[in-house]
């Protein structure tokens, strides 16, 4: 789980044509991934051009499982470098798609910073920071 | 088509005082590191007719031209991120554009948190967006805000793919550190690091260590290249650039490419790596000396794997061993962050004079821009 530091403000992601559908999907509690609808290929970050196909009007959000297993993570443990809006210790991990993308967030209150580990299975869940601010984190998932 | 091989030579170092603190600017630094190369080489600073920077750095070359006084630059750019500038410079000296350039590097690293485009912001009161053109609002909105948080998630997923021990990687530390307790400028090593050391020490933001991180620097820095037979005629040895390269990967990012097939893989700085070979003609057996990206320890053994100098997963191992002198000076980690004094350091090897002189230093191999875009140098005597 992670604890924010009242007062300080979270960073928000910086919203532009090439990815408003996809946090505003988030804003809705829906996870989408970036597709490309002629190659089929998933992307992560969004991108306003195919690097396959060189196409801009073909890149498509649609919903994706959410599933996957965590890749790599970190563990802030000292102030020193951690972002001064989020208690220490906190987690980051990398997780690994089923469509093959790799994601990046913090795990979900169900999971100890402690149990954290490559290859656990998780999923996508969401959380309203505030009024104007929903992430996504990752929660356990059986196997 | 030509080849820049051996056509151009760095003819000149300059170094201000590296210190931990100093009250003077960037813009200051900038212009008496530059004079120094000029004085080192032997040339007037008038000659100098191509300026590169830094990107990360402050002081953009106009401002470097009012305090040196140089009329007119035919050559002015930047590097890419995370990279240094010397494909640049090699380009404009091999093509004739200018005559005599220089890359230039000034960084109060110790003193500040000036806000640069991969200087990640900590201070954020003012500011709730991230900053747009890195796409790094992916990892911000999670705390992952950092580099040292970015390079350490590539090292945890490195010491898992291939079984990496913490014993293992203390070994990085141990060898650069001995290199830089032998050099007085090496404000940060005064005495090598020990095993017990290293696995006592603190871990920020594990699996990465306080240790394993270059520590920031007050300090200007120019390297002065100029064609190789102009710099025979100046007054050091020219340290011949027998091949310069840049290196960029699909899906790479500033230490985040964590969308690339491997992760761990460094591919920009295998197709760097790739191209710097060959244009020089050799391969990784023949370096004799190498100067890697240490501004965190665990990115050396990826990139050594990366340069081919040992085979995947073998990296750790392999700085372990010792069996290439890595860092001579003490890198980054010895003298602080700054890249470029890695590569007074290969030019020190050439000359002759470095406190830790390997003897057969031959051909030696300069890196950067470890986990991004890379660049890399290779020279010679």
């Amino acid at each position: 789980m992670v604890e924010y530091v009242p007062g300080i403000p979270i960073l928000k992601p910086y919203i532009d044509a090439d990815n408003k559908p996809y946090w505003d999907a988030v804003n809705d509690h829906k996870f989408v991934v970036q597709q490309c609808n002629k190659c089929k290929n998933y992307y992560q970050p969004p991108r306003p051009m195919c690097p396959e196909c060189l196409t801009l009007d073909t890149m498509d959000f649609v919903p994706a499982s959410g599933k996957g297993e965590v890749h790599s993570y970190i563990i802030y443990t000292t102030d020193k470098m951690a972002y001064p809006g989020m208690k220490i210790p906190y987690a980051v991990m990398v997780v690994e798609l089923d469509e093959g993308v790799r994601i990046t967030a913090n795990n979900a209150d169900d999971i100890d910073t402690e149990e954290i580990h490559i290859g656990m299975p998780v999923e996508i869940t969401f959380v309203d920071i505030d009024d104007s601010l929903t992430l996504y984190q990752f929660k356990k998932r059986e196997a | 088509m030509t080849s820049i091989k051996d056509m151009t030579a760095i003819a000149g170092i300059g170094l201000t005082e590296y210190s931990k603190g100093t009250e003077r600017t960037e813009w200051s630094l900038a212009s008496e590191a530059i004079k120094l190369a000029a004085d080192d080489a032997g040339i007037k600073v008038k000659d100098i007719d191509g300026l590169v920077k830094d990107i990360d750095d402050g002081w953009d070359c106009s401002y470097v031209q009012k305090t040196l006084g140089i009329d007119n630059l035919l050559y002015s750019s930047e590097s890419h991120w995370g990279t240094s500038s010397m494909l640049n410079v090699v380009t404009a000296v091999a093509s004739g554009t200018a005559n005599n350039v220089v890359y230039y590097r000034s960084r109060k690293g110790a003193t500040t948190t000036r806000r640069s485009p991969s200087d990640y912001r900590v201070a954020k009161e003012t500011l709730d967006d991230s900053i747009s053109i890195l796409r790094i609002d992916f990892y911000e909105p999670y705390g992952l805000a950092t580099p040292q948080g970015c390079a350490a998630m590539l090292q945890q997923r490195y010491m898992h793919e291939y079984g990496i021990t913490p014993e293992q990687m203390a070994g990085v530390i141990i060898g650069i550190s001995e290199y830089g307790a032998k050099n007085p400028l090496a404000l940060y090593t005064d005495k090598p690091v020990t095993m017990d050391e290293y696995l006592n020490s603190e871990m920020t933001v594990a699996p990465l260590r306080d240790i394993d991180c270059a520590p920031g620097v007050d300090a200007g820095i120019a390297i002065l290249v100029t064609r190789t037979e102009m710099a025979k005629d100046l007054q050091q040895t020219p340290a011949v650039i027998m091949s310069a390269a840049q290196g960029a990967a699909i899906e790479g990012e500033f230490l985040t490419g964590y969308n690339q097939e491997k992760m761990t893989d460094f591919p920009e700085t295998m197709n760097m790596a790739e191209e710097l070979y060959r244009v020089a003609g050799i391969t990784a057996k023949d370096i004799n000396v190498a100067q890697l990206d240490d501004r965190f320890a665990p990115l050396v053994p990826m990139q050594a794997e990366a340069l081919g100098l040992c085979g995947k997963g073998e990296g750790a191992a392999f700085c372990g061993a010792k069996s290439l002198p890595i860092n001579t000076a003490g890198g980054s980690i010895g003298e602080g962050f700054m890249d470029s004094n890695r590569i007074v350091e290969a030019v020190r090897q050439v000359r002759g004079t470095s406190t830790s002189q390997i003897d057969n230093a031959e051909i030696i191999l300069y890196a950067a821009g470890a986990g991004g875009p890379a660049d890399g140098l290779i020279i010679r005597k």
